[in-house]
């Protein structure tokens, strides 16, 4: 396995393949500001929960770095992300929708109450018609057994995956940590 | 491929893969309508035990029942505990997940798979590859939901529920019904490990997005039916006698796994669509449906689930 590209985007800073990029904001309002300077296409980026957002942007970096074609259907390439606390950002901002004397339940946000729709996120945008995968784990360095055998699967017709730490507890809180990597 | 060494199910059906397999043989159905069990939420229709259940309970309870019947070591490195769940315990999956694993006195850290409604069926293709590449020779496979508040609160809001019980594949159906289970498969990579009858091997599973819509099935059922694809490889499709379906009854769902069924050369298998029994189990799903298949079928079905986040899911089983 081959690591091609990787990012890690904390709160306060971005560092894409060793270089840390400048950035003037700081936790949600930092994402909102790299999508702008980034990507700035995809107004649906508005409606994403702080997950999704945090792991889109990665995904996007990531993909510019590698700078290949993009958006168009792509069958060789999962998306394999996880974390520690899964959507629990968003189940408490929904949680809200449904507090007792104030009950008027979101379909907006129960949408997001799964952490596999980052992955879904990331997948739409680029035309990612392969594996899409999250998992819930105690500890990052649980996901490399996992990576290892989707990619080396049998009959497995992935040549890449996007994959990493996507975690996010609240809107000044996250971590990722993703990468591109390749089966040979 | 991986080989089944036993399961269980436990549901508002019964107790024992066995005894919810004969209440659906005999068309007892779990769902009822529930006009007071959360506070604010409107009334509905859903499959939920008569005592509420903690979900760590009923997942150990799922679980011994199954590793009672092998010769696996719960506590062994070489056994691996997989938990399929999309809100754990009260939004919580890692920590259930662990105190399950601390209970067996399990060495490894348990694995969650959280892929919404595939989770289940993702779950065991995880242990497939797992067992395959000799990480580890056993894999307890759990699927565990309990309905809360915040579900079917959820799920009204989105207006996925409706107001009777389901009617997968039907034209008129008008949505889903939710349900709570636990249920557990045990996997080894020997075949030697088994004295299970007949013996039921998972020889394939596969993975697709759709690229298409977060909360919205593709029309033209794309991941689905690359998953069927890829499970139907080196065999016919006339081979194949079941397909167990995920037939939520939402209109869109049910659409798109006709389409991709068809595609696959699929439309003369039977239909296993088991909503209307179990209601949709969520994390448990996965796990449930293919117990039920493995004790329906006689030689060889395919197990598929598709999911919010654009996620489709399909498993082949092969009686040996």
């Amino acid at each position: 396995m081959r690591i091609t590209h990787e990012i890690e985007i904390t709160p306060t800073a971005v560092i894409l393949d060793g270089q840390t990029l400048t950035q003037t904001e700081t936790g949600e309002k930092m994402l909102i500001e790299l999508y702008r300077q980034y990507a700035n296409d995809y107004p649906k980026f508005f409606k994403l929960d702080t997950l999704s957002r945090l792991g889109f942007i990665a995904a996007e970096l990531l993909l510019k770095a590698e700078g290949a074609t993009r958006f168009v259907p792509t069958e060789d390439r999962a998306v394999i992300l996880a974390n520690r606390s899964a959507s629990i950002k968003n189940d408490t901002d929904y949680l809200e929708t449904i507090s007792e004397g104030n009950y008027y339940p979101s379909p907006a946000l129960f949408v997001y109450t799964l952490p596999n729709i980052v992955t879904g996120e990331i997948a739409i945008r680029n035309k990612y018609l392969a594996e899409t995968a999250f998992y819930v784990l105690d500890k990052p360095e649980q996901l490399t057994p996992i990576i290892e055998t989707t990619l080396n699967a049998e009959h497995s017709e992935l040549n890449s995956a996007i994959v990493g730490w996507c975690e996010c507890n609240n809107a000044n809180s996250f971590y990722a940590k993703l990468q591109i990597i390749w089966k040979n | 491929m991986i080989y089944c060494l036993a399961h269980h199910i436990i549901s508002p059906l019964g107790d024992g893969s066995r005894a919810n397999w004969e209440a659906v043989q005999t068309g007892r159905s779990g769902l009822r309508f529930y006009t007071s069990r959360f506070a604010d939420v409107e009334p509905f229709c859903a499959s939920l035990f008569d005592e509420p259940q903690l979900f760590v309970p009923l997942c150990i309870h799922s679980a011994e029942q199954a590793i009672s019947e092998t010769q696996i070591d719960a506590a062994s490195t070489e056994t691996v505990f997989i938990l399929s769940t999309t809100k754990g315990d009260n939004l919580d999956l890692i920590s259930p997940a662990k105190q399950i694993v601390q209970h067996f006195g399990n060495p490894n850290e348990p694995i969650v798979v959280s892929n919404a409604c595939t989770s289940g069926v993702c779950a065991q293709i995880t242990a497939k590859r797992l067992l395959e590449a000799g990480v580890y020779r056993h894999a307890v496979v759990i699927g565990c939901d309990i309905q809360t508040r915040f579900i079917v609160s959820g799920f009204q809001a989105f207006k996925a529920l409706s107001p009777e019980p389901c009617l997968p594949f039907s034209p008129d159906r008008k949505g889903l019904n939710l349900g709570e289970a636990a249920a557990t498969i045990i996997y080894s990579n020997q075949l030697s490990a088994v004295n299970l009858h007949p013996v039921w091997a998972l020889v394939a599973g596969s993975i697709h997005n759709d690229a298409n819509h977060i909360s919205a099935p593709s029309r033209t059922g794309e991941g689905a039916y690359r998953c069927l694809q890829d499970v139907l490889q080196g065999v016919q499709p006339e081979n194949i006698e079941l397909v167990g379906v995920h037939g939520t009854a939402t209109p869109y769902n049910d659409a798109m796994e006709q389409v991709a069924i068809e595609r696959a050369g699929l439309a003369h298998a039977t239909i296993s669509a088991l909503k209307p029994y179990f209601g949709h189990t969520m994390g448990a799903a996965g796990v449930l449906e293919t117990i039920i298949c493995m004790l329906t079928a006689k030689k060889q079905f395919i197990k598929m689930l598709s999911g919010f986040g654009g996620v489709n899911a399909a498993i082949r089983l092969k009686c040996e």
